[in-house]
């Protein structure tokens, strides 16, 4: 079923994606790519089924319609404890940490993938725990480096600030070595400095990691500023998709936003 | 990690000192603390570590003594032989419940496993399995003595057999908890959505750990057994399995240690309230339980555990 991976390829390939809440379709029908190392934004008014989207690929709501195809594998009805080994990686919209659990296990939470031992081998400390540890814990170093966390690692994840817990997040997805990373509204609740180093951090772990970022995201600026693709909702359906340049000067993405009464509220406070 | 092993090692020696100075009265109470630890210690891995709320774990604890007393009593098993046989039977009870436990959340689960404890009693006494339960009248074992000819009383063995059997059942539990597989446990508890994301087998997971949990109450209800040298379906109705809980919360639910605690309260404090009043003992015992969750609400693992950061911050 997995086929060798394919470089010409685009990593994830949304075709014809259709999802209905009783009466009301989510989404009518989306189609768009997320190529090797690109990052690629999300936007589109509040309902325009943008979230929706991002939890059908992450396999939280099951599409009715059309196929989200990972590295030639269907995700379709793939369970969504396999996401992970196949190579995607997400954060919460509002944050999903451990709370009573250290910034450390936290982090280890997200290696849980990369590690094959069972209850018996943890339970009798087999000499192949002692190897899976020795990995994740190195790999959680760099990390706690890169992230500037290495200060609140035995400090329980609920006590932190937002903004930390957001970076905990964040590691908690990246040390499982994802392909894909799927940012839910990374910036929600994050003051201007802080977007701007989020700006900055994504571009940084995009290059360190050689992933691909598929982001949600409210915050315009933000979107424009990073993305090496936009892709627009509006109503469930694909209005622009394109360079951040070309998707910003479309004329329905311009009716969608500034248009009519005061979304563009929405988009630019978030 | 350090100071944890050698308070450990601590209170190792310390639960050895008795052996040779208490009465065998004294010694059987040590007993019956390392068996409620090793009870309560199944119960916290599972709704302490993992999040799912048992309050019937008194059900597997008779399921291990009666596996214990039958295999004794019918077959002639030694009783050390009927611990494993015990350790399978009831994991594999737990397992079974784990599944439908899958679809029953928090409360549901809680009121579920209740029932259970309620039955249980009622199923042992049934005329079906009379031959082999021996019927509300229960099965009398023997109480082993002590081998190579040791110069020891059956209590006296028996109390360093238990504690053998816990030391050994509190490691493993500790290496459980503190790997990939307890924070995959822990992770489930406070986040099951991100848990599942990060790639943990919810599933799986949940019916493991309840296999895991029912084999420790098991093996704490035939270690139970075999001091007691008697088992009746009545020693195990549904108070049991409250009292199992009153431990857990008294000791601190996700805490290994604090399961030592709880054992010493359920096992001491009824005891002690006896003492304060002979006319009212359970008012008294009601009263000791509300103020020692008002003074240490993360129970007494959470306590000592708290202090324990005070001074080394202080240091």
């Amino acid at each position: 079923m997995v086929t060798q991976p394919d470089r010409s390829a685009p990593l994830l390939r949304i075709t014809g994606v259709k999802m209905r809440f009783g009466g009301v379709m989510a989404l009518g029908g989306v189609s768009f790519d997320v190529g090797h190392g690109q990052i690629c934004g999300l936007i589109g008014p509040n309902g325009s089924g943008k979230t929706t989207l991002f939890n059908c690929i992450s396999g939280i709501y099951r599409h009715i319609e059309g196929d989200i195809v990972f590295e030639g594998t269907s995700l379709s009805n793939m369970p969504r404890h396999r996401m992970a080994s196949l190579g995607l990686g997400r954060t919460f919209q509002n944050v999903a940490l451990f709370k009573p659990l250290s910034v450390r296990d936290n982090i280890l939470v997200g290696a849980h993938h990369l590690g094959k031992t069972g209850f018996l081998a943890n339970a009798l400390r087999l000499p192949a725990v002692f190897t899976e540890d020795n990995a994740a814990e190195a790999r959680l170093n760099e990390l706690l480096e890169l992230l500037d966390l290495k200060a609140v690692a035995s400090t329980p994840a609920g006590a932190l600030p937002f903004g930390t817990q957001k970076r905990v997040e964040l590691a908690r997805a990246l040390i499982g070595r994802p392909k894909l990373l799927l940012l839910d509204e990374p910036a929600g609740g994050l003051n201007h400095s802080e977007v701007d180093e989020l700006a900055d951090m994504i571009h940084r772990i995009r290059d360190h990691f050689r992933l691909s970022v598929l982001l949600v995201e409210h915050h315009m600026s933000l979107v424009m500023r990073i993305s090496d693709k936009v892709v627009a909702l509006e109503f469930g359906l694909k209005i622009a998709d394109g360079t951040p340049d070309a998707v910003r000067n479309e004329p329905e993405v311009i009716r969608a936003y500034l248009g009519e009464t005061t979304e563009d509220d929405h988009a630019g406070a978030a | 990690m350090r100071t944890s092993w050698l308070i450990a090692l601590a209170v190792l020696l310390l639960a050895v000192v008795p052996v040779m100075r208490f009465s065998d009265y004294h010694l059987f109470q040590l007993t019956m603390v390392v068996v409620y630890g090793i009870a309560i210690l199944g119960l916290a891995i599972l709704t302490g570590f993992n999040g799912q709320i048992s309050l019937g774990h008194g059900a597997f604890y008779a399921i291990g003594a009666y596996t214990t007393a039958i295999l004794m009593a019918s077959w002639n098993v030694p009783y050390w032989a009927t611990l494993p046989i015990s350790a399978v039977v009831c994991a594999g009870v737990g397992f079974l419940l784990g599944l439908p436990a899958l679809r029953l959340g928090g409360l549901y689960l809680a009121l579920t496993t209740f029932a259970l404890a309620v039955a249980i009693p009622q199923i042992l006494k049934h005329k079906l399995f009379e031959e082999w339960t021996g019927g509300v009248q229960g099965l009398v074992i023997d109480k082993p003595d002590a081998p190579f000819d040791l110069p020891l009383s059956s209590d006296q063995w028996l109390y360093l057999f238990s504690l053998a059997v816990g030391v050994g059942m509190y490691v493993v539990a500790w290496n459980l908890v503190s790997g990939r597989i307890g924070r995959a446990m822990m992770a489930i508890r406070d986040h099951a959505t991100a848990a599942e994301a990060m790639g943990i087998n919810i599933a799986m997971l949940k019916t493991r750990t309840f296999a895991v949990s029912a084999l420790y109450t098991g093996v704490a209800g035939s270690l139970g057994a075999i001091a007691v040298a008697y088992v009746a379906p009545d020693s195990f109705s549904v108070f049991l399995s409250i009292t199992l809980f009153v431990g857990l919360v008294a000791g601190g639910a996700a805490s290994i240690g604090g399961t030592i605690a709880g054992a010493l309260f359920i096992e001491f404090i009824p005891n002690l309230a006896d003492k304060v009043s002979k006319s009212a003992p359970s008012a008294v015992y009601g009263v000791i339980l509300i103020a020692m969750l008002f003074l240490m609400p993360q129970g007494a693992g959470g306590f000592i555990h708290s202090i324990w950061r005070r001074i080394f911050k202080a240091r």
